[in-house]
Formats: structure tokens, C-alpha cells, sequence
């Protein structure tokens, strides 16, 4: 019983992991770059429900709210920060965005000061299915995010515009000859990620509702180590990495004498999954050329 | 004069000698009690960040791989040198040069193994994974002193034991000396080639008879064992050990440091490191509130800019044009060729149409193999060395 | 056995269930310059990839001198004496073209220099040093790339790019010098040149090589024997005016 409740909770910590685990996914798949600055995401919607919430809006209002400006936002960003390094070595446009996360946590600091403030996005309560207890957020979390991650999967294997998306990752030189607009398929892609990363604030708030400039940090790390695991470029990867991420998570949470070290026994898990395959569950094996 | 400075490239030998001469100065002023703690405590995060800096250079500016983990292995050093201190200090005395040592030799070690153990990693993976694993690896460490219970203080954190105030930053120095000692003639051999020609381009440094293996575990260790070296001695500037203060960011703090000061250049990060560190310190005591996090603001901007300015393609004739080496070049000597720039080779064009190298024309190959690291730190040095003999 | 540098014996790979190349059976005679040929994807690169150890051949095996290599690394290979061009160049970008050179001499014996000789500089590494650097320069000035010694390898025309890589693959000593498409890229002139430079290499460095290449004037030109592959299977060998009037080689290339 008790093993069912982790269970559900895990599955719905995984969730949210993987919703911001596609987005890592889908931009390193398509712009080809670690996009660090994104768990940072995760916050930057956090402090716009926050605030939102502060005028009393209404919780969905602020969710809409904050989805668009971290849409509109992603775009900026790739726009001002990572376009400029299109072409350039891997690891300065690693370093930028890695400023990036580091400029929004201290823009944070800034406007909301350092201190934790408490945000209440929504009282769902619990409901009682047979002998089980279990909130209302872990069931509504665990749906919502396995909707969204089959409509983004139906989006990028059937529209138009996700072929689009697919093409440009496998050739970006062979898409652009083809007629696709890359810098236009690349803004999408961080729309479309720094939106999942807003949605995925909502439900995290909804489940530990704290909020400070650093929030972003751990979980965005957790989200990359879940793509990473799951085969970093893969949609379902992120979707199996974020889900085993936040099972292990929970489960080590349970038991006590395990719970001190969660943290290295997820980080350790992601060595040890490398190690025996080095593109992750899903990844694609890209082999240089001799 | 420059000849004879060319003959024995004295010019390798710049930088220990104004350490040392820096050191020396320090020392007399600390010695006559003129040296206030609070700048001894300054010199000595200057020397620890010198020490970080230069020994991630190794791994990230001369391997090509991004390691995230720098601060891993630094708090390894720090908890392990600390404990052996603390064990030592009651026997062999708290300021005893020894207990130092031997703590060093501790810490400097276990931080060296364990650069092995995440250096095997570093054979089957590449670019942004291992640098996951690098991540990965100092969170562990982190989480396992947190929960290490009495033997480590656990969350209280490791007390070490009182050094003398008056020496420690000497002893710092002289090991960053030692590090600078060990990295430079690395650099300066065939075993550093190697390990250059790894980073541009492993698949023709294997078919080249380069031991990939080696080398990598090679630079892994020893990078590792004086990021731990350093940690042994922060253990000992603090007093006093948190497992907190080696989180991610420490390592990307360092990372910043070896960009800054320009990825392969050791003097660069020399630099970089102790101007960060002389900031940080001195800041923070003027800065309080908001504006100190205006501080983090700025290092933020500085780093993208810096990154944008010296990568971004679109700005590569500006970059040549405006280039240091090449105006510097141009004052010295205005009548010699400068070799360092890049020959006007229209005559070859002219002769050879065919010779548009179009693979660099459409160079956005960016499968995640591919990805090594394209520093150019080194180059300059290189260029400078053979120029006179 | 006599004096054959390289011997093949039913040399093959597959990649899961795709025989790239299969029962390939090569001679190469001492001070031999041996051409392989064939249409584009015929597994001409994938050999070279076999005999340099970058892939494990799953069938069959190949010597070097009589010496057997299936199964060594890529290092031990280039140490028992293959060394190799690439297609698409691969050279140390960000190190000077002298440099290059130095990383191909490294694992000469008479440059053995340990790691605790040079972490410590003893009197050895700098004379090892010295060394190097003469014969790097040595090599260079054979190549015309003396000049050029301290420009960044990434700075050099494309001609002159070839031109280091075989210099920094001669510099290991090899036995055997593998060039994959030496030619690309090149003038009708240049391809003269390279011929020449391809006939000095073997003649000064006594050197055997074997190389792939799509340039019928250098193949027919300085080939002594050839190879010609077509889906990964030798389709015909021999001498150069044998093979190329095969009527299977005609068909292969030509079409029917």
C-alpha cells in the first residue's frame, strides 16, 4: 500500500522531471547545445505565478501567464545569448549558457531578493481511492504531464513543422538546403521547452511551494542527469529517464537509511548507466567518421 | 640582452619568478608584522584559486574535456587532508610544517584516485556526457561528507587544526610553485604533445601511436591531485571544512577563471584566478546586500560577453583585426614578417582555385562525438618557443 | 612470405548483418607502391580502417612483415609500423605544423624520454627534445614546410595540409604508409606533383605504401599493383594495365 502511494508519487516526481527533461532534450537535439540555463526556467515561471498569485490572479491565469513570458523568453534568450555562437565550439556555448543560468539567478536576487518566499498555486486536497490516500496535485501532475509528453510526441513524428524539427536535427547544412528555416525551427524548440519548463514549475510548486532564486538549480540538474539517462536527443528518453529518476528518487526517499544519500545514489546511478551504455537508454549512437 | 634571453627561453621561467618574487615580499612584510590577517587571508585564496585554476586548465584548456567536478575533488582533498591534519596536529604539533605535508600527500592522493576513477569514464564517453559524469561525481562526494556522520563532522563540517597565519600562505605559494613546476614541463615535453593532440583531434593522435588511455588518466590524476592539494590547503586557511562550499557552482567558478584567462594558457589563468579571487575577497567586504549580488550580475554579463566576443563567428575579423599578439607584434618589430598571423596566402589562391577547403566552409558538423573542445590558448606559446632556435 | 610488407587473408567486417568488406586478400611487396580502387561506399576506407586497427576485423587477418596485428589497438599498430593519411584531413588544428610532426616522432625509440624524466627535466628530456625538433625540421624541409614550421597546422593551405599529413605519418618510421585519397581536391598539376612527391617518399624513406584513390592518371601513373573493390569484395587484382582492361572493372565503373 504504502509501496503504491511512492509508487504514484514517484511517477508524478518523475513527471515533472521529464517535462523539463524534454525540454534539455528537444534543444540539444535540435540546437545542439547543453542549454544549462534551463532548469533556471523552472524559477524564471516560478516568480511570474508568484507574482501573479501576489495580485490574487487566478492560479490557471498565472500559469498562462507565466507559460507565455517563458515562452517569449526562451526566444530572447536564444536570440541574444546562443545565436551569436551558432557554429562556434561546443564548450563556449556550454560556458555561455551556463552564464546565462548564473545571470538569471542573480536578475532574481535582484528584483525578489534572496530570501524564500511561499507560493500557494493551488489547494487540491486528497482523495481516497479505496484504502489509499493520495493527493489531488500527484494525480493531476502525473495526467497532465503524460499528456503533454504524447502530444509532443505526436507533434514532432506527424505536424509538418516537428518533421521540420526531426530534419534539422539529423542535417542541419541538408535541412536548410531542403527549404526549412533553421533559426526559425530552433526558436521553436526553446518555446516550446522554456514553455514545458513554466508548466513544470507549476506542478512543482504545487508539490514543494518554496520558492527562491536558486530554485531552478537542483531540479534542472536532476531534469539533465533523467535526459542524459534516457538518451539525451530522445523524446521518449526523456520522458523513461524523468519517470526512472523520480521513482528512485521517491523509493530512496522511503527508506530511511537510504534517504541522506538520494542525491549521490541518483548521480551514482547516472555513472553507472553511462558507463554500461554511453548514449544512455534510447540515444542514438553517432559514431565519427574515420 | 634578447639573445641571451631567447637562448635559455628564459621567458618559460617569467612567471615562477614573479610568484616567487611576490611570495618573497609577503613573506619579509608578514614576518615584520606589517602584514594585516585580513590580507594574508586574501593571499592565501589568491594561491588556492591559482592553484584550482591552472590545474583545470590541464583537463579542460589542454585535454579538450569539460569537467564540472573540479570542486569534487577539492573537497575530497580538503575532508581527507583536513582529518589527517586533525589526527596529526595533537602529536606532531598544530603548526608543524609536517603535519602539513602529510596532509597534503593525503589529500593530494585520494583526490588523484579518485581523478582515475572518473577518468576511466573519460575513455568511452565524450564531450557534454562526460562532463555530466564530472558534474554527477562532485555532487556524490558532496552528499557522502554531508552524511558522513562523526568521523567528518557531518553537517557541522570537519575542524582542522590552527596553522600559523604567519607561514600558511607561503606554504601556499610554494605548492602553487610545485604545481606550476610539474603542469609547465608537462607542457613543455612530448608527453604534453601528446596530450594537445588528443584534445585536436584524437582519432589522428591514435593513428599517431598516442596513448589515448594514458594520457587522459594521466591528465585526469594529475589535475585532480592538485585540485585536492588545493583543498587540503583552503582546509587549512578555513579552519574548518563544509561540505556546502564545494557545491557546483564552486566548480564553475573556477571554470570561469580558466575562461576568462583563455582556455590552455596557464599564465592566463594565473591571472584570471588571482584577479577574480583579489575581487571576490575585496568585494565582499564592500559590497553587502544587493549590491553584492549585483557582483554576481556582472561576473554573469563579463562571462557572456567574453564568451560571445572570442567564439561567436560572425565576429572573426574583428577579433583578427583587433588582435593583441598582433598589434604588440607590430610595435616590436614593424619591419619583420610576423609569423604569428596567419601568412597572406592570395598567391596561393591565385595559383590553386580548387583549394577552398569546403569543409570548413560548411562546418556545422555537430554530432556530439565531434564535439572536442577547439581551444587556441596554447597556440601563441607555441609559435613563441620555435621562433628563435 | 618472402618479401611481402602486408598480407591480407580474407580480411573482412560486417556491421550487424552488412558485410562491409569480405575476403579480401592483399599482398603488398616491399618498396611497392599498390593502388585500391573503387566505386564510392566499395569499403575502400573501411580497409584501411581494418589495417589500422580502428576496426576489429571479424573475419580473416592481416600481417605486417609476418607479424600478426588482428586485434591490436590503433597504437600498437602505428608502433609495429602503419602509419596512415586521412580523407578528410586530420590534423592537430591548434599546434604548429613543427609540432604535428613531433607528435607523429614521439614513439621512436631512439626519443624515449619518460614521464618522470620530463616532469623533472633531466638532462635526457632536453636532449631528447632537441632531437625531435632537428628531425621535424628535417622532415619539413623534405615536404617544403619549413617555412611554415611555426604556423598553426589549420593556417596551411590545403595542399600543403596533405602535404604535413604525410610527413607527420612518415615521422613514426612506418613500414607501410597508408595515403586515403592523397589527391583529392587537386589540380591535374598538383596531382603531377604529389606523384613525384609519392615516388621520393617510397624511394628516400624506403618506404611501402598503399593507397586509395580516384585520380586514374596517379593510379596508372605510379601504381605497381592494384586492387580494385566493388560492395566491399575484390573484384579484380593485378597489375595496373591487367586490371583497369577487366571487363568486370569496366562494367563496375562504366556500367553495362
Amino acid at each position: 500500500m504504502n509501496f503504491l502511494v511512492t509508487l504514484i508519487n514517484g511517477l508524478s516526481l518523475g513527471g515533472i522531471y521529464a517535462m523539463i527533461a524534454l525540454g534539455y532534450t528537444m534543444v540539444y537535439g535540435i540546437a545542439k547545445m547543453l542549454n544549462f540555463a534551463h532548469g533556471d526556467v523552472l524559477m524564471v515561471g516560478g516568480y511570474v505565478m508568484f507574482v501573479f498569485l501576489a495580485i490574487n490572479a487566478h492560479p490557471l491565469l498565472a500559469l498562462l501567464v507565466a507559460v507565455i513570458f517563458c515562452t517569449l523568453f526562451g526566444i530572447g534568450i536564444e536570440y541574444v545569448a546562443y545565436r551569436p555562437l551558432r557554429g562556434a565550439s561546443p564548450l563556449a556555448v556550454l560556458i555561455t549558457a551556463i552564464g546565462v543560468s548564473y545571470l538569471l539567478q542573480s536578475l532574481a536576487q535582484i528584483i525578489f531578493g534572496s530570501e524564500t518566499r511561499y507560493v500557494t498555486v493551488a489547494e487540491l486536497g486528497l482523495v481516497k481511492i479505496g484504502s489509499l490516500s493520495l493527493s489531488v496535485a500527484t494525480l493531476v501532475t502525473l495526467g497532465v504531464c503524460l499528456a503533454v509528453m504524447l502530444v509532443l510526441h505526436l507533434f514532432v513524428r506527424y505536424s509538418r513543422i516537428g518533421r521540420a524539427m526531426v530534419a534539422v536535427s539529423e542535417d542541419r547544412g541538408a535541412a536548410s538546403l531542403m527549404g526549412i528555416s533553421v533559426n526559425f525551427i530552433i526558436s521553436l524548440t526553446f518555446a516550446i521547452g522554456f514553455a514545458l519548463a513554466a508548466l513544470a514549475s507549476f506542478f512543482y510548486l504545487m508539490k514543494t511551494p518554496i520558492i527562491t532564486p536558486t530554485l531552478g538549480s537542483m531540479p534542472g540538474i536532476k531534469a539533465f542527469t533523467a535526459a542524459v539517462i534516457g538518451g539525451i536527443g530522445s523524446i521518449p528518453g526523456a520522458m523513461l529517464g524523468g519517470l526512472l529518476l523520480g521513482l528512485v528518487e521517491c523509493f530512496s526517499n522511503a527508506v530511511p537509511a537510504l534517504a541522506p544519500y538520494t542525491d549521490a545514489i541518483e548521480f551514482a546511478l547516472l555513472i553507472v548507466i553511462l558507463l554500461g551504455k554511453p548514449t544512455g537508454f534510447l540515444g542514438k549512437i553517432r559514431r565519427e567518421k574515420v | 640582452m634578447m639573445s641571451f634571453f631567447q637562448k635559455y627561453k628564459l621567458k618559460h621561467y617569467v612567471n615562477y619568478a614573479v610568484i616567487a618574487l611576490f611570495t618573497l615580499i609577503f613573506t619579509i612584510l608578514s614576518l615584520s608584522g606589517a602584514l594585516h590577517s585580513s590580507t594574508q587571508y586574501l593571499l592565501e585564496a589568491m594561491g588556492i584559486s591559482m592553484i584550482l585554476a591552472v590545474s583545470l586548465n590541464l583537463v579542460v584548456g589542454l585535454l579538450g574535456e569539460l569537467s564540472l567536478g573540479h570542486a569534487g575533488f577539492m573537497c575530497l582533498g580538503a575532508y581527507l587532508g583536513g582529518k589527517v591534519a586533525s589526527l596529526l596536529a595533537p602529536s606532531l604539533g598544530e603548526s608543524s610544517p609536517l603535519t602539513l605535508l602529510l596532509s597534503l600527500a593525503v589529500g593530494g592522493v585520494v583526490a588523484a584516485l579518485a581523478g582515475l576513477l572518473i577518468g576511466l569514464p573519460a575513455l568511452r564517453l565524450k564531450g557534454d556526457y562526460l562532463a555530466v559524469v564530472t558534474l554527477a561525481f562532485g555532487e556524490i562526494v558532496r552528499v557522502l561528507f554531508k552524511n558522513s556522520g562523526e568521523s567528518f563532522g557531518g553537517a557541522q563540517g570537519l575542524a582542522t587544526p590552527r596553522f600559523d597565519r604567519q607561514t600558511l600562505f607561503l606554504w601556499i605559494f610554494l605548492s602553487l610553485l610545485v604545481c606550476l613546476f610539474f603542469l609547465q614541463n608537462l607542457m613543455r615535453s612530448k608527453h604534453g604533445r601528446a596530450i594537445t593532440a588528443i584534445r585536436d583531434n584524437e582519432i589522428a593522435a591514435r593513428a599517431s601511436g598516442v596513448s589515448v588511455v594514458k594520457y587522459k588518466l594521466l591528465a585526469f590524476m594529475l589535475s585532480s591531485f592538485f585540485a585536492g592539494v588545493a583543498g587540503v590547503l583552503f582546509s587549512f586557511s578555513q579552519f574548518n571544512v563544509r561540505f556546502d562550499h564545494f557545491d557546483y557552482n564552486y566548480s564553475i567558478e573556477i571554470l570561469v577563471m580558466i575562461v576568462l584567462g583563455g582556455l590552455g594558457s596557464i599564465n592566463g589563468s594565473l591571472v584570471a584566478a588571482s584577479l577574480i579571487t583579489f575581487l571576490n575577497v575585496k568585494l565582499a567586504d564592500v559590497l553587502t546586500g544587493n549590491l553584492a549580488i549585483l557582483q554576481d550580475l556582472v561576473y554573469a554579463l563579463i562571462l557572456i560577453l567574453v564568451i560571445i566576443y572570442s567564439n561567436a563567428p560572425a565576429l572573426k575579423n574583428f577579433r583578427e583585426r583587433f588582435n593583441l599578439r598582433r598589434l604588440w607584434g607590430k610595435i616590436r618589430k614593424p619591419k619583420k614578417a610576423d609569423a604569428s598571423v596567419q601568412r597572406d596566402d592570395a598567391n596561393d589562391w591565385a595559383e590553386i582555385p580548387t583549394k577552398i577547403p569546403m569543409n570548413e566552409i560548411l562546418s556545422t558538423d555537430l554530432s556530439p562525438v565531434d564535439s572536442s573542445v577547439k581551444a587556441r590558448g596554447d597556440a601563441p606559446a607555441d609559435r613563441e618557443e620555435d621562433r628563435h632556435d | 612470405m618472402t618479401d611481402a610488407v602486408l598480407q591480407t587473408e580474407q580480411l573482412g567486417i560486417s556491421f550487424g548483418g552488412l558485410k562491409a568488406v569480405q575476403n579480401v586478400n592483399l599482398t603488398v611487396k616491399k618498396n611497392e607502391i599498390y593502388g585500391l580502387i573503387g566505386p564510392n561506399g566499395a569499403g575502400k576506407t573501411t580497409v584501411f580502417n581494418l589495417l589500422t586497427g580502428v576496426y576489429t576485423p571479424t573475419t580473416g587477418t592481416f600481417f605486417l612483415n609476418g607479424e600478426e596485428l588482428r586485434g591490436k589497438t590503433q597504437e600498437q599498430i602505428n608502433r609495429a609500423g602503419v602509419a596512415r593519411t586521412f580523407q578528410n584531413i586530420r590534423l592537430f588544428n591548434n599546434m604548429t605544423v613543427v609540432r604535428n610532426v613531433m607528435v607523429g616522432l614521439a614513439n621512436r625509440p631512439e626519443y624515449r624520454c619518460s614521464l618522470f624524466t620530463s616532469l623533472f627535466r633531466l638532462p635526457r628530456h632536453f636532449k631528447v627534445e632537441k632531437a625531435m625538433r632537428a628531425k621535424a625540421k628535417e622532415l619539413l624541409a623534405i615536404f617544403g614546410l619549413l617555412e611554415e614550421r611555426n604556423q598553426l597546422a589549420c593556417s596551411l593551405p590545403y595542399g600543403k595540409q596533405r602535404k604535413l599529413e604525410i610527413a607527420r605519418a612518415l615521422a613514426s618510421d612506418p613500414k607501410l604508409l597508408l595515403l586515403d585519397e592523397p589527391a583529392a581536391g587537386m589540380n591535374p598539376q598538383e596531382t603531377a606533383e604529389l606523384m613525384d612527391t609519392i615516388r621520393f617518399v617510397r624511394d628516400h624513406f624506403d618506404m611501402t605504401i598503399l593507397l586509395i584513390e580516384h585520380d586514374m592518371s596517379l593510379v596508372s601513373g605510379i601504381c605497381d599493383g592494384l586492387t580494385v573493390l566493388n560492395f566491399g569484395t575484390v573484384l579484380a587484382q593485378g597489375s595496373v594495365s591487367e586490371v583497369l582492361h577487366d571487363p568486370a572493372v569496366v562494367k563496375a565503373y562504366l556500367g553495362e
